[in-house]
């Protein structure tokens, strides 16, 4: 783990310094593709939590990227930019509907599970299509950028990228600290073997939920993130096939290191720009190219790293 | 004195098959009650319904005189009901010592705690560490569970119920599949526990059930037929018949 720790520090580190650099080479747009990326790792790390920690293969879980961009893209067309309003009722939003949908999802487990989180899933992507008062099936544009207190943080493609990046640092540390805190451990113990910690007088139940809610979150901080990106708000966002890039985004990163995740989603969302640029039929060999890092990485790119510096 | 535990009338049946038929023992504070019987006797699902993964359709269980038979297997767990499992159950990508630190935790205050690192926790890795010497893993706390022998785990599954600081164990065929160094440590263990805490012992092994036990039950379709001392249930005539009976000719 101290590896992983310090591979996620050198990681943050060099992509702190790469808007200037990229500004140099003439390349400004890639700071925009990278901050894409950094969103959806913040996402990738918040379902890290719950399918790496706790072994919840949740396959809903872009709806909380949608409640976060609805939230921000709503309150922004009724004039609230304020972050200030927007992310505690992009919390509050995820956190009730992770709450409710949770509740239920976790009496199963197994294929089941995965099963009934895509429906709750879909349930929202069909909400959001139904609002027509705030585009319905195509979305809409974000009446106006957030604001926080009435500072332009999100002005200018410089100024997101280093936003999205401390609200990925910070989402890091803090997942860092409770999976090792007494209910990360007891989460984890969930995902090793359920019986035995029911034998040991936990039950699992209280803690996965806690543990889906706060995954729910995040995720609705990165949607927040999204809306301000893309300055538009879709229900493409909270789509299944998002939700499947989620968890291919972890398990390419290698699942339960928190720092795999974001490597998995900082190369899926760049092989994803650079393939797309080479051919329109950039899906086919995008889709083989993951198949084939997790199939051969064991434990994913993190994975791959840690044995890599173990042969040194 | 209130025994330690207490079945009474315990019975459970799978559509026709009455798998336990009116189970009635009591195990004494301290004592090491066995529990005997050919396969197919009922021993596993008796197991199942003492620990709280299988509900009785009538009977009652209470541990120190309170009513468990309600009680999920975490609340039993929490009242001081620690069990092994035929297949070993233990937490195989973790440490030993996180393994048990894990036990402890259960038993010290709430585990809804997000900012202070566990493994930091002096308290919970001492006591760990304390219930690993005791089984003889001290050496090997630092280890990741997956990687013991088939005979360590088990000594692991007993120093994760040491830890939970159980009133009653429940050791379900502890010494199945071990070798026979294995098996001979693991019953000194067994032996080393005998009136620190009240245990049930469900085991094949008959010399090892014939040299441990305090008294026995023994169960067969179902029932038990006869509670004694070791020399009592050898000298019973209905459990040569119907049991042992088999093995001596």
């Amino acid at each position: 783990m101290i590896g992983s720790d310090r591979a996620m520090l050198i990681l943050l580190a060099v992509v702190a310094v790469l808007p200037p650099v990229l500004s140099a080479l003439g390349e400004p747009f890639l700071t925009v593709i990278l901050s894409r990326a950094l969103i959806f790792a913040t996402a990738a790390l918040s379902l890290d939590l719950i399918l790496g920690f706790g072994a919840m293969v949740s396959f809903g879980h872009a709806a909380y990227l949608g409640i976060g961009a609805y939230a921000a893209g709503i309150l922004a067309a009724n004039g609230l930019t304020g972050l200030e309003v927007q992310v505690p009722v992009a919390l509050a939003a995820a956190g009730v509907f992770a709450l409710v949908t949770g509740a239920i999802s976790l009496r199963t487990s197994g294929v089941h599970f995965i099963m009934i989180t895509l429906a709750f899933g879909q349930m929202a992507f069909f909400l959001m299509t139904s609002l027509s008062a705030y585009g319905g099936d195509d979305g809409q544009a974000l009446a106006a950028p957030s604001t926080l207190f009435g500072i332009a943080v999100f002005d200018g493609a410089a100024r997101f990228f280093y936003a999205t990046l401390a609200v990925l640092a910070l989402a890091w540390l803090g997942l860092r600290t409770i999976t090792r805190s007494r209910f990360g451990r007891v989460l984890a113990g969930t995902r090793e073997d359920p019986a035995r910690m029911q034998a040991m007088g936990f039950s699992p139940f209280g803690y996965r939920l806690t543990a889906y809610v706060i995954s729910g979150m995040v995720a609705a901080l990165a949607g927040v993130l999204l809306a301000n990106h893309a300055a538009y708000i879709s229900p493409s966002y909270m789509s299944w096939a998002r939700s499947g890039e989620l968890i291919a985004m972890v398990a390419l990163g290698g699942m339960g290191t928190l720092t795999g995740p974001v490597l998995g989603a900082l190369a899926f969302v760049l092989a994803e720009e650079a393939l797309a640029k080479l051919t329109t039929h950039w899906r086919l060999p995008f889709g083989a190219a993951v198949v084939l890092a997790v199939l051969f990485t064991r434990g994913g790119l993190m994975g791959a790293l840690s044995r890599t510096r173990g042969r040194k | 004195m209130t025994p330690a535990l207490s079945v009474q009338s315990l019975t459970k049946s799978f559509g026709a098959l009455k798998v336990s038929d009116a189970i009635t023992f009591d195990v004494a504070e301290g004592e090491l009650h066995a529990i005997i019987g050919p396969n197919g006797a009922g021993k596993t699902t008796l197991i199942h319904q003492l620990s709280g993964s299988l509900a009785p359709d009538a009977g009652r269980i209470a541990m120190a005189g309170q009513d468990i038979t309600r009680l999920s297997m975490p609340a039993r767990a929490r009242l001081g009901l620690a069990r092994s499992f035929q297949i070993t159950r233990i937490l195989a990508g973790f440490t030993l010592l996180e393994n048990v630190a894990l036990a402890v935790q259960a038993r010290s205050g709430s585990s809804f705690r997000f900012l202070r690192p566990v493994a930091r926790e002096a308290a919970l890795n001492d006591q760990a560490a304390e219930a690993l010497v005791t089984v003889g893993l001290g050496q090997s706390a630092r280890r990741i569970a997956g990687t013991l022998s088939h005979g360590e785990k088990r000594q692991l599954e007993i120093a994760i119920a040491l830890a939970m600081r159980p009133k009653v164990l429940l050791l379900d065929e502890p010494l199945a599949g071990t070798g026979h160094a294995e098996s001979a440590r693991l019953s000194t263990l067994i032996a080393g526990l005998k009136g620190r805490l009240s245990i049930v012992l469900i085991e094949h092994d008959m010399e090892a059930v014939f040299a441990l036990a305090d008294r026995i039950s023994v169960l067969v379709q179902g029932r038990v037929i006869a509670t004694g001392t070791p020399p009592e249930i050898r000298a019973n005539a209905g459990v040569r018949t119907a049991y042992l009976g088999e093995e001596e000719g």
